[in-house]
């Protein structure tokens, strides 16, 4: 049976054949939906949310050499946190076949960088697999898991974003349960570093086997051709191949690291001009140049920035002319993500902007705070970075600095840093923005939202008692709608000499329990309203201007947060009569 | 059967772009076609533009639509048609428009710089523009969200794909209580077109 699935559901649709008994992750994207999809429909596969990607990992490397089969999912940045695990796991090696997915992000769709974890593969020594469709997306898990074992090497399956977030028909199988493997404690081979340098020798050996098998693996697929154009090429950019130079003889490497030398150069031989089209960086084509073959063109032609796509590759060839966006003689006015409607994060922001500090944020949708209206974000690196850029800009003399940061990024990355704000001595202001959600990659729970991925009620840590337990003393909890609430905490938490903290709380507008809800909106009385424009500074969606200049309450859009009648000065602005189901 | 259909469905989210777009793909997969289909959006869930790229026919390479070859490009807003009316094939190629506006709430006075003249302007360079009124349509049913369905039954009459198809698909992928009125959208949408010939 064939079924339309998103590349991510075809990987989770693979763990599930291929007799995972454990998957762990962190939201982000382009990976999130594969713990999605194993939480909904594969409860067999053991899948939850960790509060990171290092913890996911860990988790998963004992589960592997407890014997299970395990995926593990996070984005490109996610494999930074998780790094020192995945750096040293090669060294024991893995009993159950384990495979990571790195889902790369080239074009910056969701990510504040763009990465090539190939590089970081390499550097950890850990074999990489690259699909080019969703059936190679179920495909290679489960020959990612086999060959996990048969090398007893964790795996990675590296997608990027065009290829995790297409759809594709996939043939599905059934599920496949395999015995737990042995886990025979051995401190020469699982602990004591001091043993490490004797497993050293072992990883070189297995990547020597790896490589040698590459050169025969049966996903490094070669489709000659009678042209004088060769393409080496992975992942979903053989695609793109196929559709501008149909007729070129292909090398489509589905391992692409260890790389095949005997291939490639047979392969490169066999052609005047070899292309090398990869998304990222010159990852395949700087080995090849590295065999002292010549004949090859790749990142000087076609681009090292940014997604591939047909076009690109058309235009860079000179084989496709591309019309480009109308934009002559006529306004095409921007459209640019903005916060959701009612989102919470609104009042905080315009607070800051109004108490004119300066704002370390940090990695969730509140980074559109940097954005118009508001403009006050001034920082944003990386998950957790808020708290430690806020207290190294007070060290260098800014006063009235402000981190910012939610909760699930808080838990994930910035405990630590709270802890050593308050050791060192730091006046950190901090607001978490509580929404008891993981909200940008689409409202997935976090330890603190006292649910688990399956929807199952779990502990709820408390995150007032958890900032008070690193020493700061002045706590304040906020209703994140109430905007006077968030502006005297602010202004208190500012004041204080000593380290502050803000929990702004409100659950994000996405969760499915805040969209079935029924919601009475608010309207305008036209009759008390004096067009002050004091509603529209609230930037909410839903308020409109109607053909006279009144505000005008768009009903099925609102959701209740109450922040637009909090600042009508002529309470113009009230509660609709009934009810509007969602 | 050889040939390739390519499809963009530009829209606002929260218009239903991408459900129409699933629609799509689903119906094509019904007419034992190869189908991919990718989607780009930015990091909101609400408000900001949305794009859909549907491709299907005997076998399907890329999931992304190039520029300029796309057989319908179809706008469930007038700025976001405008956005992407230039991956409509200039020759053989339809943009189907609804006739409806959203001024975007994130940009500073959005309302006196909005291009309101998307329709002449996209006629004046060549496009083969057929407008919609189908939110129009849509609140005249008793909800204006059922727009994306009924610019669906328009654009069905564009594709290979039968009417039984169509309406097996509907009834696969709407959710009951929401179907009989769906269906109606899909059938007014398909009427106000039903004069056109399918591409070839």
């Amino acid at each position: 049976m064939r079924e339309l699935l998103l590349a991510n559901q075809a990987i989770a649709r693979g763990a599930w054949e291929g007799g995972v008994k454990f998957a762990a992750g962190y939201p982000g994207t382009p990976s999130t939906e594969i713990i999605e999809t194993l939480a909904a429909r594969y409860p067999e596969t053991n899948p939850r949310w960790s509060a990171n990607e290092k913890v996911a990992f860990e988790e998963g490397m004992g589960a592997a050499i407890g014997g299970l089969r395990v995926l593990v999912t996070m984005k490109h940045v996610g494999l930074n946190v998780a790094a020192d695990a995945f750096m040293v796991f090669p060294y024991s090696g893995t009993n159950g076949g384990f495979v990571v997915v790195s889902a790369d992000d080239p074009g910056m769709h969701s990510s504040q960088n763009e990465q090539d974890n190939r590089f970081l593969a390499r550097m950890g020594k850990v074999p990489v697999l690259e699909p080019s469709d969703a059936q190679e997306c179920k495909d290679f898990v489960i020959l990612g898991l086999e060959l996990s074992e048969q090398f007893a090497s964790p795996v990675m399956l590296r997608t990027t974003t065009r290829l995790a977030h297409h759809k594709g028909l996939v043939e599905l199988g059934e599920r496949k349960e395999v015995v737990q493997a042995e886990f025979i404690p051995d401190p020469r081979r699982f602990s004591v570093p001091i043993y490490r340098l004797l497993r050293r020798p072992e990883v070189e050996k297995r990547l020597h086997d790896i490589q040698a098998l590459a050169e025969t693996y049966r996903l490094n697929r070669v489709e000659h051709a009678d042209s004088p154009i060769g393409v080496v090429t992975s992942g979903i950019s053989y695609q793109y191949v196929k559709e501008v130079l149909p007729d070129a003889g292909v090398l489509r490497l589905g391992m692409t690291f260890p790389l095949p030398p005997d291939l490639l150069r047979s392969f490169c031989a066999a052609y005047p001009t070899v292309y090398v089209v990869e998304e990222g960086e010159p990852f395949i084509e700087e080995y090849i140049r590295s065999l002292g073959i010549t004949n090859i063109i790749g990142k000087e032609l076609f681009g090292v920035i940014g997604e591939y796509s047909p076009a690109r590759l058309g235009e860079a060839l000179g084989v496709t002319k591309i019309p480009t966006p109308l934009k002559e003689g006529i306004n095409l006015v921007m459209r640019p993500p903005m916060l959701c409607i009612g989102c919470g994060h609104r009042t905080v922001f315009a607070t800051l902007r109004q108490l004119k500090v300066t704002v370390a944020g940090d990695i969730g949708c509140y980074t559109m705070g940097a954005l118009p209206p508001y403009e006050a974000e001034h920082t944003t690196f990386c998950m957790g970075a808020s708290i430690g850029t806020a207290v190294g800009l007070e060290r260098a003399g800014h006063e009235r600095v402000v981190a910012v940061i939610g909760d699930s990024t808080f838990i994930h990355a910035g405990i630590p840093s709270l802890i050593d704000a308050v050791y060192n001595d730091s006046r950190l202001t901090l607001v978490i923005l509580d929404n008891s959600a993981t909200g940008m990659t689409g409202s997935q729970p976090h330890p603190g939202a006292g649910k688990n991925a399956r929807g199952e009620p779990a502990p709820k840590l408390d995150l007032a008692e958890l900032v008070r337990a690193t020493g700061v003393q002045h706590v304040t909890t906020v209703d994140t709608w109430q905007r006077l609430e968030v502006f005297r905490a602010l202004r208190k938490a500012l004041a204080h000499p000593a380290p502050a903290v803000v929990i702004a709380q409100g659950p994000c507008q996405q969760l499915p329990e805040m969209k079935r809800r029924a919601i009475v909106p608010f309207l305008v009385e036209q009759e008390l309203c004096t067009k002050c424009e004091a509603c529209f500074k609230v930037w909410c969606p839903a308020i409109v201007r109607d053909q006279e200049g009144f505000p005008f309450i768009i009903a099925s859009d609102c959701t209740s947060c109450t922040v637009c009648a909090q600042v009508c000065p002529t309470e113009a602005i009230r509660l609709a009569d009934e009810a509007v189901t969602a | 059967m050889d040939r390739i259909y390519s499809l963009m469905f530009a829209g606002v989210g929260g218009q239903g772009s991408l459900l129409i777009a699933d629609i799509t793909s689903l119906a094509a997969v019904q007419a034992n076609y190869d189908v991919k289909q990718t989607e780009v959006h930015g990091v909101s869930q609400r408000g900001g533009s949305v794009e859909t790229h549907v491709r299907f026919g005997r076998k399907v390479y890329s999931p992304l639509v190039t520029p300029g070859q796309a057989d319908v490009v179809v706008g469930l807003e007038k700025l976001e048609a405008l956005r992407f009316a230039h991956y409509a094939n200039p020759d053989s190629g339809y943009v189907l428009v609804n006739d409806y506006e959203i001024i975007p709430a994130s940009v500073a006075n959005a309302e006196k710089i909005y291009p309101h003249q998307v329709v002449d302007h996209l006629r004046s360079k060549g496009f083969n523009v057929i407008v919609l009124p189908a939110s129009q349509i849509a609140r005249d049913l008793g909800d204006g969200r059922m727009a994306n369905v009924v610019m669906l039954g328009g654009l069905s009459n564009l594709l290979p794909i039968t009417l039984e198809t169509w309406d097996k698909t509907l009834r696969m992928r709407i959710p009951t209580r929401y179907l009989e009125p769906n269906l109606e959208a899909f059938a007014k949408g398909r009427h106000l077109l039903a004069v056109r010939q399918p591409a070839s």
